[in-house]
Order: C-alpha cells, then structure tokens, then sequence
C-alpha cells in the first residue's frame, strides 16, 4: 500500500470528520447550557436541503449561511419550547426529527425527482487544490471552531455564565443572568452549527439531497458530545475517529476483493458499532452539567 | 413529564392538550402546503375521506394501526419507566424477518403462526437486550445506543434480505410468509386482518402490566420519581431490563403481525419500503396517545388513517403523502409543552367548548397535577 494511498483515506476521514465535529462543537454549547438536542438529526438533514437550495439560488457560501440560518431557526424553536414554554427536551427533539423529516421528502417530491436532488456541479463548494490532494476548506473550519468554542467556554465571562446556567441555574439566576434568554441562544447557536453541517454535507461534500443523507450523523454527533464530555476539543478527535469509520464503510465499498470476505453491510454497519463501543468505554468519566433536560423554574 | 397520576379532570386536560396540538399540527401542515402551492382544503378533505370515509377507507386504516399500536406500546412501556426507548424501529425489522425465516420450514398452520410470532418476539427482545444492559452496567443513554442498533438492525436486515431469506425466483425481496403463516383477512379485498386483535390484546395486556401488577407499579414508581423509587427499595437494573425486554417483544410482535398480516406480499422487500419507519411512527402515536395503552389504540387508529388517507390526498389534491408526517412531526413538537393550553389561553377566554373550564391545582413546579 503506497503512502498516498494513506494520505487519501486521511482526507476521506477528514471530510468524514467534519458534519459530526461541527454538530457536536454546537452540541456541546447547548448541552453546557443545559438543553440536550437530540433534533440535531433533523436540523442536519433539513438544512441540507435549504443549503443545497441556498446553493443553487446563490453561491456555496449562501448556501452555508442559509443552512446555518436554518439550524438557528430551529434552535430557536426548540429554544423557545424547552425555556420559557417549560417543554420536555426529548420529546421537542423527536419532534423536530419528525418534521424535518416528513418535509425534506415532501420537498423532494415537489423538486420533481422523488427521494434524489443533486446539487448543480457550479454551486458547490470548491475544494482547495494542494499537491498533496485536495480538501474542503471546511476542514479548516471545523478545526478552528472547536478551538473557538473551547475559548469561548472556558476563558470567557460568557462561557462561564453558559456553564453556570447548565450547572446551577438557581445560583446563575441571583446573580443577575437572564437563564432562559442564555439557554435559548446557546441551544441555538448550537443548532445552526449542526445546520453548517448539513449544509456542507450537500453543499460541500456528498453534492445530492436524499431522505436519508444525514445517515444518523446527528445522533452519531450526539454520542460524541458524550465522548467529549463537553470539551470541544475532544469532540474534534471524537469526530475524526467517527469520520474514520464512516469513510472507511465508503472506501471498503469501492474494493471488491473485501467485499468477497466481509459484505458490504457489516462494513456499514462499522461507524454504528463503533460509537456503541466507544460510548460505553468512556461513559464513566463523562461529567454531565447537574442540571441538563430540566427546564428552569423560580421557586 | 407527563407520568402522573390523573383524575377525570386531568384526562380532559390531555385530551385538550392532544387535540390543540393537533389543530396546530394542521395548520402548520396548511401553511405549508400553502407556501408549496397547493390547496390544503381539498388535501384535507381527501386525506379525512380517504381515512375514515368508507369500510374500506376505514379497514386500511386498522391495517396500518396494527404494527403502529404495538411499536407505541414499545415506547410508552419506557416512557412509563423514566426512559426513552426509540429503538422499536430495528427491533421490527428483526421481527418481520424472524417471522419470514420460519416460513423456510413446513409446519402445520396453528404450530406454524404460533411459532413465527414467538420468534419475532425473541428477536425484538434480543435486539432490545444490549440496550438494557448497556445502561445497567454503563449508564449508556437509550437514546444513544437504541438509535445505533437501529442503523444497525438495519444492514443486518439488509444482508438477511439480500442473502439469507432471499426469494430464489424474484431476487429484490424475501421468501414470502407461506400459506399457513399467514394471519387470516378480516374485511376480503382489503389489508385489514387478523393481527389488529393480537395489538388490542397486547395493548391490554400492558395496560394490566403497568397498572394492575406489582411490577407495573414499580415501573411507574421509578418514572415518577426515580431517587424516591430507589428509596422504597425499588432496583433499577430490574425495572430497566423489565422495561426493555417487554418493549422488544412488542416492537417485533409488530414487526411479525405487519409481514404475516399485510397482502399481498408478505414478504420483506430490499431496503424495507413497506416497514420503515413504523417504529419511529409508533413514537409519535404513543406520544399522541398520551403513553396509555387506550389513548394509543385510539392515536394508532387516527394516525393510521392519516397514512391511509394520504395515499388519497396524493392522489386527488397531488400534494405528496409524506405531508402528513410533517403534521405529525409539528404536532409532537407541540406536545412537548406541558402548559399547551395556558399557551392557548384566549381559547380559554373566548369559551369556546374545546377547552372546559377545569379547577385546577398545581405542585411546586407548576405543573398540572
């Protein structure tokens, strides 16, 4: 096997790594805030239709910023439900996994080709061209967001307000902070993260819109935010060991002499088994904040 | 959440809850439709004719309550218990097959419709089992690890499909169910058969479960108040186990009475058209039905005949069946707000008789008791 035969399964994975460290950067925003968002699902596979959309309307960027525009829309009402409306956080985000759901493929039956839309050559994002092979820029994106988020979090007053209203919204409310408006920004923020995702899922990497493009991804990100323990610079090396099993299923699939020993569906089934395995090693050190999925209530 | 014990009064409160959700799910669903184009006045009238219009709109709609009954029960057993069990969709994709593999053998009818639905049960319940023990042991969050075994479920159900139950004449599907397998038709010329009577059965068997037995209240003890539950001596590895296994015997009875029931297949086809889907559907029918096994006999039925009517409404109006499942996603949405109807609360003002007037008293945390 010649090195640059390794050198492309490392982008591969690289491209691979970047919805789910981008979904589970923001998720691990929201989750320190206190809300768990399992309608990351949804958000990734809607927003990879109106960025796809966005697209081909006007440019990949647009279609990025549309898809993060509709992650934060979402978060928004997801937000909105789980502060000031007092909802249950699971049932909001099975909910939105429903919706996002029935309309992708309504909207594709609308498009007119049922159940497919590819993304018109011209409106994707244009790879950056090294020597060494070429990569989306959104790798360096999803690289220098965690680091971002890291900051934010642990060196900002922001950040430490964000982990106090996850951790003790009581305390966090006497000394003046405004819990439900903190919570629904930060869910929200953290949604249109996963909405990049989506986005450059059709947009930047795969280039087609199917029912089924965020192929579990978001709850794949979810258990990297457990893998994490809501440090985003975990979930960047817990996104790259997932984006290294998804690509593999991919790169195994073009090889049929593997295939005649292991059929392509165990080799699929590999970033699924693998996130099993890795969440129930870690999932005795992962620290929770004491007041995730409650919603917050003055006495 | 909403586990708690309810008088007269509280279930009209559901029930109001339920049915502003539902108006909101379908005025959303109109919106939409709106902004596509389409005119959501003939699509309703299409969707609710097509749903319960006639014996046979109606015998379809039973149909495809059937699996969607016992895959809400999967979840409602959870709900009951504290937990969030969404894996009923690859534990029904485990039981549909279970149910085809015994149709490779030669049996006698009633041995043979006997012994595929104990194997479709065994299956879902064995599919279910690493989720319980998961979280006994390592405090594995169900939702996480119910949703892998879902994806993986469902490339174990394709290479099944593809290489094991394989029809040898017609390669895109399995084997069918053989003649004596098969459930018998209730209502000739339609989908409905015997199978809606194995889900009012199983409904009812976990109604006396949860509120007529020890267990049950144990089950609902540990959902209501998880550290008190404890303290009572309550051990919560049993009531997890307890929980998850029962789910997977419903979830892969569903599986089983859809592919032995359904004509004119049954058989499973490559990549599962027919039941994909049903479990997560299941999810919103036990949310629809207030996680009671009565209140989801009645949501299965209307959800079933929104599916049936669909097709309808698809066919007369063109707007695409899968509208219904964004009515449905909004409606859940919905429900997860425990106060809905004080967020409606001019419906309240104005009198109108949707909303009755209900004394109510409230705990600390302000919630509906």
């Amino acid at each position: 096997m010649n090195p640059g035969y390794l050198w492309g399964i490392f982008l591969g994975s690289l491209h691979a790594m970047v919805p789910i460290t981008l979904a589970s950067t923001g998720e691990v925003v929201g989750e320190s805030a206190g809300l768990f968002n399992i309608g990351l699902e949804g958000i990734i596979l809607l927003s990879a239709m109106t960025g796809a959309l966005g697209a081909e309307a006007g440019g990949p960027i647009a279609g990025l910023i549309v898809g993060m525009g509709t992650g934060f829309a979402i978060g928004l009402v997801f937000g909105a439900i789980c502060t000031y409306f007092k909802g249950v956080q699971l049932i909001a985000g099975v909910g939105i996994n429903l919706f996002a759901a029935g309309l992708v493929t309504f909207w594709l039956i609308h498009l007119g080709v049922p159940g497919h839309h590819a993304v018109a050559e011209e409106s994707m994002l244009v790879n950056i061209s090294t020597p060494v092979g070429d990569f989306s820029p959104m790798i360096l994106v999803a690289i220098v967001l965690p680091v971002l988020t890291y900051v934010l979090l642990f060196r900002t007053k922001l950040g430490l307000k964000i982990r106090a209203v996850g951790e003790n919204p009581q305390a966090a409310d006497v000394s003046g902070i405004n819990i439900h408006l903190l919570r629904l920004f930060s869910t929200a923020a953290g949604a249109s993260l996963a909405g990049l995702a989506g986005a450059y899922i059709s947009v930047g990497w795969l280039g087609s819109v199917t029912k089924e493009i965020s192929a579990g991804r978001g709850f794949i990100a979810l258990a990297t935010v457990v893998f994490s323990g809501l440090n985003p610079l975990l979930a960047l090396l817990g996104g790259f060991i997932f984006g290294f099993f998804d690509n593999l299923a991919v790169w195994i699939s073009t090889m049929p002499a593997v295939q005649q020993v292991i059929p392509w569906q165990f080799v699929s089934m590999a970033p699924y088994v693998v996130t099993l395995l890795v969440v129930a090693g870690v999932i005795g050190r992962a620290r929770f904040p004491a007041a995730m999925g409650i919603p917050y209530e003055r006495e | 959440m909403q586990d708690r014990e309810m008088g007269f009064a509280g279930r009209i409160e559901e029930l109001n809850k339920t049915v502003i959700a539902g108006v909101v799910g379908f005025a959303v669903g109109a919106l939409i439709m709106i902004l596509y184009g389409y005119d959501p006045i003939s699509a309703y009238t299409a969707l609710f004719s097509g749903a319960f219009g006639d014996l046979y709109s109606f015998s379809e709609s039973l149909a495809n309550a059937t699996p969607l009954i016992l895959t809400a029960l999967t979840f409602a057993i959870g709900f009951r218990g504290g937990m969030f069990n969404i894996g009923a969709e690859g534990q029904l994709y485990l039981g549909a097959l279970a149910a085809v593999t015994v149709s490779l053998f030669h049996l006698p009818s009633g041995i043979g419709i006997a012994l595929s639905i104990i194997f479709a049960i065994l299956a879902g319940a064995i599919w279910s089992l690493p989720v319980a023990i998961l979280k006994a042991a390592r405090g594995v969050h169900e939702v996480i690890s119910t949703i892998m075994l879902n994806w993986i479920a469902q490339f174990l159900a394709f290479y099944l499909i593809a290489k094991i139950l394989v029809d040898p004449l017609r390669a895109e599907k399995t084997i069918s169910v053989a003649e004596w397998g098969r459930l018998p038709l209730l209502v000739p010329g339609t989908s409905l058969s015997c199978g809606i009577f194995v889900s009012l059965f199983a409904a009812i068997i976990i109604y006396l479960l949860l509120w007529r037995t020890t267990i049950g209240f144990d089950i609902r003890a540990m959902g209501y108040n998880p550290l008190a539950a404890t303290y009572a001596g309550i051990e919560k590895w049993k009531i997890i186990l307890f929980v998850f296994i029962t789910g997977g015997f419903t979830a892969g009875l569903a599986g089983a009475v859809h592919v032995m029931g359904r004509p004119p297949t049954y058989a499973v086809y490559g990549g599962m058209p027919s039941i994909k889907g049903l479990g997560f559907e299941g999810l919103a029918v036990a949310m629809i039905g207030r996680n009671h096994p009565i209140g989801i006999i009645f949501a299965a039925i209307f959800f079933g005949g929104l599916l049936a009517g669909g097709r309808m409404m698809q066919l007369f109006s063109q707007v695409p069946l899968e509208m219904v499942r964004v009515v449905e996603g909004t409606v859940v949405l919905f429900l997860a707000i425990p106060e809905l109807i004080r967020f409606f609360s001019f419906l309240r003002k104005v009198r109108i008789p949707l909303t009755f007037r209900i004394k109510r008293s409230q705990n600390k945390e302000g919630r509906q008791l």
